[in-house]
């Protein structure tokens, strides 16, 4: 255990002075999860909280890597080292994945930037604890911008991605009408709107959609209480039209959020959510513990029995869980 | 430490655009439980070794249908080993026998042709890990 220590805190090290290699070494350590992983998530989290977050989501094959690869050459042209976090499923039957977002950023590892591919893994929360380590030892290894690209499906993806500082939404033509953009979700967590592939037939259709949409936010009164309207981008990725300006909403974004004070406000909240997602994941396992010991198998036999029903077994469990906790 | 996540790099080095066995390749790995990331067509030695880095790979497999793999594979194991990397090298594609056994001479960990089966190339894959863990 403790030579374990040695090393990650010899890895840490070596991350600091910009050694590409701990730092891959390290991420792999964060995505393996348990005990280790939250060794380094404290080591990166001391030296964390200069970086600015961006998330990029939208749906599958409306072109994130393609549009984060743009973004990357313009980062570095600009001077800056941009690190990307690029999210990918992995398999639900067997926990293969194929991690195919490198290629759309062809010719950009090793210049300055850093790129890592993450596959889901499956286990329930282990993505929302490994992106925000990844994030901090990013940006505790100097890397700003930090970049995290997910699809936009699934309530830990979006959420991961809603909770960057700025978030970009990556839309499509022909994705559905205006009653579809004023659904909740996905849409609502957008600072910056891309309307990408907008060579394509139905991207003015999409702009007005959205900026429909939008108009609706400005009556409700939600315009007026976060002083902010999301601006709509229209993009073509594969020409690269559309980076520059998806880079300026997002600096413009970056400085509404200074000047607003949403900024900390943002960083509480990305905050509170790690708290409490890693304190769901210890009472779940604990709780997952009760349920397999004999205390659990009874309660179990007792709901079986319908003497007790499940809500009052899970009422009886949880107050176990908290007289039996140190 | 044996049951950890196996992440493979798979590409295509130089000017070669076969890549449909490529990507069965990636297809067998996946869903032989292993985190492909997967590079594409037109790599070179250093835009692999970049990804291996980055990726903290645990193997590069790289698919040749160029006859090229005499020249390039030797390129390949030299700039693992100058990078101080300690993972193994995997070509598959169209390589005579003869061939096949200088690469591995040469310090090529396993040599994959035509008709080799799914459990093969996952088996083969597997082992030239385990065998450096």
């Amino acid at each position: 255990m403790s030579s374990s220590d040695n090393s990650i805190s010899q890895l840490f090290e070596k991350t600091l002075s910009g050694e590409r290699r701990s730092l891959g070494k390290l991420l792999t350590v964060i995505e393996q999860g348990g005990e280790r992983a939250d060794i380094v998530a404290g080591l990166a989290h001391q030296k964390a909280g200069n970086a600015h977050v961006i998330g990029i989501t939208g749906a599958p094959g409306s072109g994130k890597s393609t549009l984060t690869g743009r973004l990357i050459e313009r980062i570095l042209k600009a001077g800056k080292s941009p690190a990307i976090l690029a999210v990918d499923p992995s398999s639900p039957l067997t926990g293969g994945a194929i991690l195919g977002d490198r290629i759309r950023m062809d010719d950009l590892a090793g210049d300055g930037s850093f790129i890592r591919s993450m596959a889901t893994r499956g286990h329930s929360g282990g993505l929302a604890l490994a992106v925000p380590a990844a994030i901090q030892l990013f940006d505790a290894a100097q890397y700003n911008p930090v970049i995290v690209e997910t699809v936009g499906v699934g309530q830990v993806e979006v959420e991961v991605a809603g909770t960057a500082d700025t978030t970009v939404v990556v839309v499509t033509p022909g994705m559905g009408d205006a009653v579809q953009a004023n659904k909740a979700g996905l849409l609502e967590v957008a600072d910056v709107f891309v309307v990408n592939k907008a060579d394509r037939p139905g991207a003015n259709d999409t702009r007005r959609d959205l900026d429909l949409m939008l108009d609706l936010g400005h009556l409700s009164g939600l315009e007026e209480m976060t002083g902010y309207r999301p601006p709509i981008i229209m993009a073509n990725s594969l020409e690269g039209t559309g980076a520059e300006e998806i880079l300026e909403a997002i600096e413009n974004h970056a400085n509404h959020l200074e000047k607003s004070g949403s900024f900390l406000i943002r960083q509480k909240q990305r905050t509170l959510m790690e708290i409490q997602n890693r304190l769901e994941l210890l009472i779940g396992s604990s709780a997952k513990d009760v349920l397999q010991s004999d205390t659990g198998k009874a309660i179990l036999l007792d709901v079986l029995e319908r003497s007790i029903s499940p809500a009052e077994a899970a009422k009886s469990i949880a107050n176990f869980i908290i007289k039996e906790a140190p | 430490m044996s049951d950890r996540q196996y992440r493979v790099i798979l590409a295509k080095l130089g000017l070669d655009g076969h890549d449909r066995g490529i990507k069965v390749v990636a297809r067998i790995l996946r869903d032989a439980g292993m985190e492909v990331i997967y590079l594409g067509l037109r790599q070179t030695t250093s835009s692999i070794i970049a990804a291996a880095e980055e990726e903290d790979a645990d193997a590069i497999g790289l698919s040749m249908h160029n006859a090229g793999h005499l020249t390039l594979g030797p390129k390949m194991v030299e700039a693992i080993t100058d990078a101080g990397l300690d993972l193994p090298l995997i070509i598959g594609g169209i390589v005579p026998d003869e061939d096949s056994e200088e690469l591995k001479k040469l310090g090529v960990a396993a040599v994959l042709g035509p008709g080799a089966s799914a459990q093969e190339v996952a088996s083969t894959v597997r082992d030239a890990i385990s065998t450096r863990d």
